[in-house]
């Protein structure tokens, strides 16, 4: 039990969206009566889509955006000169902030000789947490136009931290520093992947990921046919253990896309989910961790 | 060079099947591949030579001297991005503090604060780009892992298609999903964002949000529907989105086996013969109608 007490993370990623990432963590979490899960895709967040939560609470995440003030500012261009973003320029004789491409990294307040620069909190985005059906539900969704979700990943990590249960994150797409992000405190990854060319190439990308990152894992392959699947080709060459295979299937593609929970819809899916989950748990070397409750 | 860009919010509601099917039917002549975390084109457009390749330069990171450092660990406390990790000593090393590969974003505050100049910004080479030019110019970059530098890459992707195809009139370009750093160095400067969209709430939620961000930028917006026929309910919402926002419906491509076939032997749409085929050939007629007749009304204004 004692992965159990400090709560157990299993990341779900994809090289692309669209692999059935969210399809394969939600219904994960809905098998057990009091798991989490959190949406770390804050650019296009829709776990909560499936999980709507009672008693939502939303708080703001902000960023430190630089502040000048004119009557203390003697025009040196330190700030301008340090900011290797091109957050801040001088322009008719005053500095300017271009607020959507500053990093916040506070190191033009720290070179400002005269201290003409203070800090405003700006929103980022929010954070929305709840319970959907006993399942603890964490969300983030960036503002648009604003560049980047990483304080808004790393508010909902924070939060979903003091998690004691099994915690299913939902990783946003491809390799980038947001995915970095998510999966950096995981004891396990789902890959998710499709049976096409895309599929085995972007396969192949998370797969360099979280072998940078050391930490075990194994494939879901989705929308499986009776054609080629170049993304189990790439498994079996490269010795990845198959958690479960998921045939194309119309009906369970109608009742995802309508927003359902397919583990509660049918009992023939939720046997799928179920070896799937028990499969990992095999691998994970830990029964406790992914017990089937609800 | 007029610009058409596809996006999604989302990957995988089929933007790479219909931007390259767009690229042979238009003999587009300039064409690039944006989606810099997980670019799919090349697989597509099949390509005869090899490319020149380039060293992509990312964001200087910084690099510590343990042998100049003093541990006074005033570079962590300083490091809003928890990119500087301490190390307790071990047989072989002494106590140290390292920069973490994947956090550093490169801002140089840790070598402004350290009292004895132990800390150096280093150049950092984040990925390469590539340039083919088989009787087309195809621009395409890879980022290395983890990299957080994505929205300069694709803007130099987008500047390398203009600087080897200066004299092309038309270019099309496939964009990277979400709406972040990335999304937003692909559609500047772009003339039409056409957007693929899905039958689903996951779809309509992502469709909501990208057109959102495009408009933030003041382009303009078409829209097509994929894999129309899984969801008939949904499909209908995204038709009363679109009328409800004045948006363009380009049209519907149904489900089709065929494309997940073609995109396996490396091919586009646009001999197919099937109903994706067709529908998709009719999306490409609609979708260039519009963008002509804006681009059109722009230059008269």
């Amino acid at each position: 039990m004692e992965n159990k007490e400090k709560g157990f993370r299993i990341a779900v990623l994809s090289g692309k969206g669209g692999t059935g990432k969210t399809l394969v963590s939600v219904n994960l979490a809905a098998l057990q009566a009091d798991s989490a899960y959190v949406d770390c895709d804050v650019e296009e967040p829709n776990g909560h889509l499936y999980f709507p939560m009672e008693k939502e609470a939303k708080t703001q995440v902000y960023s430190p955006i630089p502040q000048v003030n004119d009557d203390l500012c003697n025009g040196c261009r330190e700030c301008v000169d340090f900011c290797r973003f091109y957050a801040l320029a001088y322009i008719n004789e005053k500095v300017k902030v271009f607020e959507n491409i500053c990093h916040s990294c506070l190191g033009c307040g720290l070179v400002c000789p005269t201290n003409a620069i203070t800090f405003n909190n700006s929103t980022v985005g929010t954070v929305s947490t709840g319970k959907h059906q006993g399942i603890h539900v964490y969300s983030g969704s960036l503002e648009i136009g604003k560049a980047s979700g990483i304080p808004i990943i790393k508010e909902l990590l924070k939060k979903s931290h003091k998690e004691k249960r099994l915690v299913m994150t939902d990783c946003p797409p491809g390799s980038a520093c947001i995915v970095m992000e998510s999966i950096k405190d995981a004891d396990y990854c789902v890959l998710v992947a499709e049976p096409t060319i895309f599929g085995a190439h972007n396969l192949a990308l998370v797969h360099e990921l979280v072998s940078l990152f050391h930490i075990p894992y194994g494939v879901v392959l989705n929308k499986c046919t009776d054609s080629k699947n170049p993304s189990e080709k790439y498994c079996e060459e490269n010795k990845i253990p198959i958690l479960a295979k998921l045939d194309f299937d119309p009906e369970l593609g109608k009742l995802n896309s309508d927003g359902k929970i397919v583990v509660w819809e049918k009992e023939e899916y939720r046997t799928i989910f179920e070896e799937m989950a028990s499969r990992i748990a095999k691998e994970v070397g830990h029964e406790t961790v992914v017990g089937i409750e609800r | 060079m007029k610009q058409l860009l596809v996006l999604s919010g989302k990957g995988g509601t089929g933007k790479t099947t219909v931007a390259g099917t767009f690229v042979e039917l238009s003999q587009a002549k300039a064409v690039a591949d944006c989606d810099v975390d997980a670019p799919n084109m090349h697989l597509v457009l099949k390509q005869a030579n090899a490319p020149e390749r380039f060293d992509y330069m990312g964001m200087d990171k910084a690099l510590i001297d343990s042998e100049t450092c003093i541990n006074c660990g005033l570079c962590q406390r300083n490091c809003v991005f928890d990119a500087i990790d301490f190390l307790p000593s071990t047989n072989e090393n002494k106590d140290q503090y390292k920069v973490s590969d994947f956090g550093c974003e490169g801002c140089g505050v840790c070598v402004y604060v350290c009292p004895v100049g132990a800390v150096s910004m280093m150049p950092s080479v984040d990925g390469a780009l590539e340039l083919f030019r088989n009787g087309r110019v195809f621009s395409t970059a890879t980022l290395k892992m983890g990299s957080g530098t994505s929205g300069k890459l694709v803007s130099e992707v987008k500047q390398n298609l203009i600087k080897a195809a200066p004299k092309e009139g038309f270019a099309i370009l496939d964009g990277s999903p979400g709406i972040g750093c990335p999304v937003i160095a692909s559609i500047s400067g772009v003339h039409m964002v056409l957007v693929v969209a899905e039958p689903s709430v996951s779809g309509l939620s992502d469709l909501d949000r990208i057109v959102a961000t495009a408009s933030k930028f003041q382009t303009p917006v078409a829209l097509c529907i994929n894999k129309a026929d899984t969801n008939k309910e949904k499909t209908e919402e995204i038709r009363r989105y679109c009328q409800n926002n004045q948006i363009p419906l380009v049209g519907e491509i149904p489900f089709d086996q065929k494309v997940v076939e073609a995109v396996n032997q490396g091919k586009t749409m646009a001999g197919e013969t099937g109903p994706a085929g067709i529908a998709i050939r009719d999306v490409y007629e609609k979708t260039m109608g519009v963008f002509w007749r804006i681009q059109g009304s722009n230059e008269l204004r």
